[in-house]
């Protein structure tokens, strides 16, 4: 299907690639810097017989989400920050009950009610599961709109097949910003994979439950040993990444989301001057794509700079993959000031002489 | 032989682990069997609470989808929108519902949410061990009320039900008891009346259901069920707060 190219915000696309891979389900309350996510949902779902419910608060919202998916729907929420805590438990619970759906997050500064600037302040809790227990979410990070509206397709595919909750981790910047996007085509409902696990009725088959509590010790780690299972067959098949000018690099950024997409710019421009710096931007965040990482540096790659709109939160993973050998600089920006290229630019030559971190 | 009585289809064939003289035990069965009279079993769509009946789904023999402490009606909310012609109801103590749950109970009854709300007040806390509820009755010991409720210091109960009943979404609001045979039967009765304004789509029903908790209440199986209906019920009157029966809240 040959469609058209469009020029539109963020929110826009991700809920209309949302719809186009099967969505008909949105639940969600609003905050800044994503209210025009369900604004749009609630005026495109009726459009194609979805349902779309502002619900009275982000925790009562990802409970009709968790309803829908037990229900064998696909269905999505997106909120910012503040409002992705309040879902912490639901997330939780269903990780436990294997329940697939897609949360959108466009980050905001914080702790607390901070700002709605551009922000990557929610890597921790987005990358260690969030709410209590042993439990994952997949985590992709999109740059640009066409990013944000493949990836929001591909999050319900990836969510049915893991029965797991993908997270869509941007800022006020992928939603707000307008880019020319080409969507993929509309999905036909009943093109879906098939769920055997859902309640929808006892019909012509024995009743079935879900259930996140298990008082049996040993059932319970036998469960838990599942679900680390299937996280170690995502961590396995789901890494993925960009690189760019990485081949006769000397430094390596890394970066992703917002921040790579500056970095990026930024490695354009130092190019020009001389330094020779390529972007490892991780796609998906958790699973963090640790191996090919790792490839950069046994290639004989040893700086990276990691770059981020927080106080530093992914270079502990960069850290995890390349060990104490590495020459691992942090330039870290958790204010929601967002740099220009030219800035980020003259901090790489800069960057290059500064000490090696502890 | 005459069959006078048999199990109900609407309950798996296994013993109840609710302590002697518990109204759970109670509850289940009418809630099951309203389901099998309605012809609903392989229909209904159930969603058990935190408290002492979160492990419902090993009793009815129906679906049954576990929520989160309090959040019943959200789950059911999003169950129910995805399979608008099921019956979905959710089975939530006092705590669950009136407490931690009270925001996501309001809002589902405000939005006319085609759901059942089956509330089982027996004024504590059971499952934790038999904490003041907001429903603990003024004067009532329990572990964290050791002088007694007293409204100055810890609030008074709470009248949920009639609360719920205000509410324009809200198309049935009833409380019942389970103080004697003749209000269990009736109580029957009553379930079925909200199950069915939640079929005919007239919006949200709640069935409170007044349920001895002998073994946090510190009584006997029979002193428990005195207790229900000389204190309880002077706090929780019986009654139908509202049947919108025939009016369809949709126009
Ligand atoms: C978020 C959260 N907080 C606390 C609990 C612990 N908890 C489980 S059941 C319960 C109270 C149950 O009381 P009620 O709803 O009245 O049900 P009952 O056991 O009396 O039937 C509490 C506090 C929990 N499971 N989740
Ligand atoms: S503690 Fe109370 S409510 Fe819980 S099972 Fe025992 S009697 Fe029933
Ligand atoms: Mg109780």
């Amino acid at each position: 299907m040959n469609e058209e190219l469009e020029l539109m915000r963020g929110t826009y696309a991700i809920g209309e690639a949302a719809i186009r891979a099967g969505c008909r389900y949105y639940f969600g309350y609003p905050i800044t810097p994503q209210n025009e996510l369900p604004e749009y949902m609630s005026r495109r779902l009726p459009e194609v017989d979805g349902i779309f419910v502002q619900s009275e608060s982000e925790l009562a919202g990802i409970n009709m989400v968790m309803g829908a998916s037990m229900a064998g729907a696909r269905v999505m929420i997106s909120s910012s920050s503040p409002g992705i805590s309040l879902m912490q438990e639901g997330l939780s619970f269903m990780a436990g009950m294997e329940l697939p759906a897609v949360v959108v997050n466009m980050m905001r500064g914080g702790p607390g009610l901070g700002n709605i600037a551009p922000s990557q302040s929610d890597y921790f809790q987005a990358t260690r599961g969030g709410g209590h227990g042993d439990y994952r979410t997949i985590v992709l990070a999109p740059s640009s709109v066409q990013e944000a509206a493949d990836l929001t397709y591909e999050a319900f595919d990836l969510a049915d097949r893991y029965r797991m909750v993908v997270m869509i981790l941007g800022d006020g910047m992928v939603a707000q910003m307008m880019e020319p996007v080409r969507f993929r085509p509309m999905r036909p409902l009943d093109d879906l994979p098939s769920k055997d696990w859902t309640i929808t009725g006892a019909r012509g088959r024995p009743s079935r439950f879900l259930r996140s509590l298990i008082l049996d010790v040993n059932d319970m780690e036998e469960h838990n040993w599942k679900l680390v299972r299937k996280y170690q067959q995502v961590e396995k098949e789901c890494p993925r990444w960009e690189g760019f000018l990485l081949e006769d690099a000397e430094m390596v950024v890394v970066a992703f989301g917002t921040a790579a997409r500056i970095a990026k710019g930024a490695v354009k421009r130092a190019r020009k001057e001389g330094v020779k710096v390529g972007l490892f931007r991780p796609i998906s965040l958790w699973p963090f794509p640790f191996q090919d990482l790792k490839a950069l540096y046994q290639r004989g790659q040893d700086t990276f700079v990691v770059f981020e709109l927080n106080a530093g939160q992914m270079v502990e993973d960069v850290r995890l993959t390349l060990g104490d050998g590495a020459r691992i600089l942090s330039y870290a920006r958790p204010g929601g000031a967002v740099p220009s290229p030219q800035e980020l630019a003259r901090v790489f030559s800069r960057l290059a002489l500064s000490r090696r971190l502890p | 032989m005459k069959k006078v009585f048999s199990r109900t289809r609407a309950l798996k064939p296994v013993a109840f682990h609710y302590c002697p003289g518990c109204g759970h035990s109670i509850l289940h069965r009418l809630v099951a069997e309203v389901i099998e009279e309605m012809d609903l079993v392989d229909r209904a769509i159930g969603v058990p609470p935190a408290g002492c009946a979160v492990l419902a789904y090993f009793y009815f023999d129906v679906d049954m989808g576990e929520a989160p402490h309090g959040r019943g009606a959200a789950v059911a909310t999003g169950i129910k929108r995805v399979l608008p012609d099921r019956l979905v109801f959710t089975y939530q103590g006092d705590g669950d519902i009136a407490a931690i749950g009270t925001a996501e109970t309001i809002h589902a009854a405000n939005r006319g949410e085609k759901i059942t709300a089956i509330f089982v007040n027996n004024a504590v806390y059971g499952m934790t061990g038999g904490q003041m509820a907001p429903t603990s009755v003024v004067g009532q010991v329990t572990t964290t009320s050791p002088k007694g409720r007293d409204p100055s210091r810890e609030g008074f109960p709470i009248n949920f039900t009639e609360l719920l009943a205000q509410i324009k979404g809200t198309a049935f609001a009833a409380r019942a008891s389970l103080q004697d045979p003749a209000h269990v039967l009736k109580t029957k009765k009553i379930i079925r009346k909200a199950f069915e304004a939640q079929m005919k789509g007239l919006g949200f029903s709640v069935v409170e259901v007044l349920s001895p908790c002998p073994t946090n209440w510190k009584m006997s199986p029979p002193q428990a069920f005195r207790w229900v209906k000389e204190e309880m019920v002077k706090h929780y009157p019986l009654g139908v707060f509202k049947d919108a029966e025939g009016e369809s809240l949709a126009d």
